[in-house]
């Protein structure tokens, strides 16, 4: 219902007044936070033991008398580990030993943090000179603090290790020494950061912070929590889309052990103006409250709700840059058959024109060969493996919250308007979560939670169950896309055409490749509204059209009679050299570098007899990706045995970590690109639990998978989407030269003629 | 409801509860041991796999009267401290992500050693198919699990 999404990606401006001196660290709310040194298992004699007193140097960085740093990790965390590489950052420019490194996560204060905001891989992209500066700075009092009380110029004294150093005299002290001092000096301005060459920390792979409190089991997300008189809840959703509650007999449920409520809430009131993230698939929900998980879930299979058809709703939306924008959400139940037949019929008429080179007309008639084909997706469910949960505490005058969030900033304010709460009064803790990938930058849960602590007055759990999750919405949207080539009699891309739409959104990107490298270009999108809700889903709308187009190029560098790396690379040539229009959102030198090291790491010129290969690059979220997959049939089903991939993000933070992430990403595209799906059937999503919905398992999984970094010095770019788009065509390429078959439709396990049982 | 003796890693609990009720809500809500995690209710996802004697099993759908004195372990019964085998393992090869499916992978790989102590690498991906992991680090896993078995 809110489509394009767009990330934030302009570089924010840092906000000097948050590396002033905190003096008031301890804000109200609960202390959730785990803290740990963050060397994983020093032995006892290398750690100090836990300071008497802190300093704080400023929001992010506060060292005790001994020399034990604690350094804050603002962003909430969901497994692409920024837990640890963002504290690497400010680690390495302050200059401390990793192994006297306490990380702590930070809850959401948006006056001392910058943009406590994870998705669109711009994490470390965005914290990295605000990090740098919080280092530098910190590291920079240090050393008046010392110039000052040892008497010699700043200029003189060097810092290595968490120790301060004059080398002509012989003086040396601990940061430790020198940070209660330090605290009390002017923030400097203009401190210059470290050279990338002299990198200690970053760029050297450090373990997950997490990774003892994980393996033991310790209570690290929000659906672990629990404290006194806390109450557990859970909704009961409408069956489909198109439908809402006309009234529930709560008599019998209410009646049943350990239950305290039944009631119905509103999320959202009528005539709140929405921002960006306030997704909500339905703005009534019944609700059952009682004493624990099971009982609960008891009382709710039993309640009976009746329901009826919802009305067309109009919802105010205020989106990215303050536009206003008038979204009406149909009324009806609507059905993937159905959905499907609107979508042909518009991807035959043209669509809104959103990129126009040359005439790309004319040269389609000129054309010696033209090639057409559609591609198609379904929409995705997230899955995360924690299901949707929130704890919250909401009295007559404040509000304490702790759940898995995304985009605290956009939920902070929709907390306000619905409470009726200033935001001071308002606290929010950020769990980690049990995945993300876009799920859980829409807040509709902890206004749900909220709203129910609200009414209780007590603290409550909002607990979904599986079915809950999988059947709520905020879907991937279904997209599809319609590519037209034109080669001349010499086989020279002349013509290109792409019209791409979806439901509700269009996945088309019309300033990426391959616009900028053919005279005559058109891109059209379209759009076909829905009452079912969709999201963020791990790199939106590339995790199609990446799969869309690349598959696309390697069937019309089949037709061209050309090597698919080698087409690729003679298209950046020509952008490079000659490039058409201005407006490219890519680097051709970076594109082809990944697709030169790709050729090179995966032997592409001596293939492998019985092994299939597909190959596909893609650029989105500032990084560069090319992969080559290898792939086998046993017994009619695919064996993705490798999948070698080339990645150009910059400088990279935490290698091996980096690399866990390029592996998920791609181990994720295998699994959506064969199995992923969720249909409907009179408005009721088809698959509400993992018997029914199919996701990639341990034996689908690559026999092995090598992601490589192009070395560079250039600003760290994203990483925890850009390896999942380009896999989607990656194993359509591969399952061409395997079955001698193109792939159109995703799931592709449904168009592929083997046993592909379910467990 | 009824009085229910369990041993839970090592240490004998008595709850007064529906019998029917699962061992994944005994442990998480009453005895409060939330390692073992809830991921779909329907045993198709392993997030709560625990040990019953040397057995991986699906708590969130073995009822609480089943399990009447019989041996539990969950991951904090591995070791507390991380030093368990396998939990060396899984840090050494810093397999987690965003974690909330790994103690369940933990606890298929300890029952998978416990009856094959060498297994071989179709062994381990059959063996730990049941447990899904939603951000992709089956790889790491089965790399973990053949550490785990050669130490």
């Amino acid at each position: 219902m809110i489509s394009n999404i767009q990330i934030m990606t302009a570089q924010p401006n840092i906000n000097r007044r948050k590396f002033l001196k905190v003096t008031a660290l301890a804000g109200g709310g609960m202390m959730l936070s785990f803290n740990w040194l963050a060397g994983c298992n020093p032995t006892p004699d290398e750690v100090l033991a836990m300071p008497k007193e802190w300093f704080s140097l400023n929001s992010y960085i506060k060292i005790g008398e001994n020399g034990i740093v604690t350094l804050m990790a603002p962003n909430p965390e969901f497994g692409t580990n920024l837990k640890t590489s963002l504290p690497m950052i400010l680690a390495d420019e302050l200059d401390v030993d990793w192994k006297n490194v306490i990380v702590e996560q930070a809850d959401f204060y948006p006056e001392r943090f910058e943009r406590q905001f994870t998705g669109g891989s711009q994490s470390v992209r965005m914290g990295w000179k605000i990090l740098r500066t919080a280092g530098s700075t910190a590291r920079k009092m240090l050393v008046n603090a010392a110039s000052k009380k040892w008497n010699i110029p700043a200029e003189e004294i060097a810092t290595s290790a968490g120790m301060l150093i004059h080398s002509a005299s012989g003086k040396k002290a601990g940061y430790g020494e020198m940070a209660s001092f330090a605290a009390t000096l002017p923030v400097p301005d203009n401190v210059p950061f470290k050279n990338v060459k002299d990198f200690k920390i970053i760029r050297t792979s450090r373990k997950n912070v997490e990774g003892k409190n994980i393996v033991t089991g310790k209570p690290l997300f929000s659906i672990d929590h629990k404290q006194e008189g806390m109450l557990i809840a859970m909704i009961v959703h409408p069956p489909a889309f198109g439908l809402k509650v006309k009234s529930l007999d709560e008599a019998l449920v209410k009646s049943m052990p350990g239950i305290k409520d039944v009631f119905v809430i509103k999320t959202l009131e009528d005539g709140y103006e929405h921002n960006a993230f306030d997704t909500t698939s339905f703005y009534e929900l019944p609700v059952v409250v009682g004493n624990s998980t099971w009982e609960v879930m008891q009382a709710k299979k039993q309640l009976k709700v009746e329901w009826e058809e919802a009305q067309e709703k109009k919802v105010t939306v205020l989106g990215w840059g303050g536009n206003k924008e008038d979204v009406v959400i149909p009324a009806g139940r609507e059905s993937t058959e159905t959905q499907r037949k609107k979508m042909m019929a518009m991807s035959g008429k043209p669509g809104k024109e959103l990129r126009r080179d040359g005439d790309p007309e004319k040269a389609f008639k000129n054309a010696a060969k033209v090639i057409e084909r559609t591609y198609t997706a379904p929409y995705l469910a997230h899955n995360t493996m924690e299901p949707v949960n929130c704890f919250a505490h909401v009295t007559a005058d404040k509000a304490e919250l702790y759940g898995p969030i995304q985009a605290p900033e956009f939920i902070m304010k929709t907390l306000v308007a619905r409470l009726g709460l200033p935001k001071e009064k308002i606290h929010i803790s950020l769990a980690r979560m049990g995945g993300g990938f876009g799920l859980r930058a829409y807040g509709h849960h902890f206004v749900e939670a909220a709203v129910i602590s609200q009414k209780l007055n007590a603290p409550v759990k909002l607990v979904y169950t599986r079915e809950d999750d999988m059947t709520y919405g905020i879907y991937r949207p279904t997209y599809t896309a319609t590519y037209r080539a034109g080669l001349d009699k010499d086989n020279n891309l002349i013509a290109f055409h792409v019209r791409g739409g979806g439901i509700p959104e269009h996945p088309v990107e019309p300033n990426r490749f391959p616009a900028g490298a053919v005279d005559n270009y058109l891109a059209e999108g379209w759009e076909i509204k829905s009452n079912i809700t969709i999201g963020a889903f791990r790199a939106p709308r590339s995790n199609f059209i990446a799969g869309a187009e690349q598959s696309f190029l390697d069937e019309l560098a089949e037709l061209a009679g050309k090597d698919p790396i080698e087409f690729r690379l003679e298209l950046l040539r020509r952008n490079k050299n000659n490039p058409v229009g201005k407006n490219n959102a890519y680097d051709p030198g970076r594109y082809a570098g990944v697709l030169e090291l790709v050729r090179e790491k995966s032997g592409w010129t001596k293939p492998q007899e019985n092994v299939s290969r597909g190959v596909a690059a893609y650029f989105c979220h500032n990084t560069y990706v090319a992969q080559v997959l290898d792939m086998k049939m046993k017994d009619g089903t695919p064996v993705v045995e490798k999948v070698t991939a080339a990645v150009d993000c910059g400088i990279v933070v935490n290698p091996d970590s980096a690399a866990n992430m390029g592996e998920g990403g791609i181990v994720d595209g295998i699994g959506n690109a064969l199995f992923g799906e969720m249909t409907f059937d009179n408005g009721i999503p088809a698959k509400n639990n993992f018997h029914q919905y199919r996701m990639i398992r341990q034996k689908e999984a690559p026999k092995a998978i090598e992601v490589h970094f192009v070395p560079n010095d250039e600003d760290p770019t994203g990483l925890g989407e850009p390896l999942f788009p380009p896999t989607f065509a990656a194993v359509a390429n591969a399952l061409y030269r395997a079955t001698g078959k193109r792939y159109y439709e995703q799931p592709f396990s449904k168009q592929i003629n083997s046993r592909q049982p379910l467990l | 409801m009824a009085k229910i003796n369990l041993n839970v890693n090592g240490k004998k609990y008595e709850v007064d509860i529906d019998p029917d009720t699962p061992v994944l809500w005994v442990l998480r809500d009453h005895l409060d041991l939330v390692g073992t995690k809830f991921g779909c209710g329907m045993a198709q996802c392993g997030a709560c796999t625990v040990l019953l004697g040397d057995d991986a099993v699906r708590s969130c759908v073995l009822p609480v009267s089943n399990v009447q004195d019989k041996q539990i372990t969950t991951i904090e019964g591995l070791s507390a401290e991380g030093d368990h085998p396998v939990q060396k393992a899984w840090l050494e090869h810093d397999v987690a992500q965003c974690g909330y499916c790994q103690a369940g992978q933990i606890m298929s790989a300890v029952g998978l050693l416990r009856k094959s102590p060498k297994p071989g690498e179709e062994e381990i991906a059959a063996a730990m198919h049941g447990n899904i992991c939603r951000c992709g680090t089956y790889l790491r896993i089965r790399a973990a699990v053949m550490t785990a078995a050669n130490s």
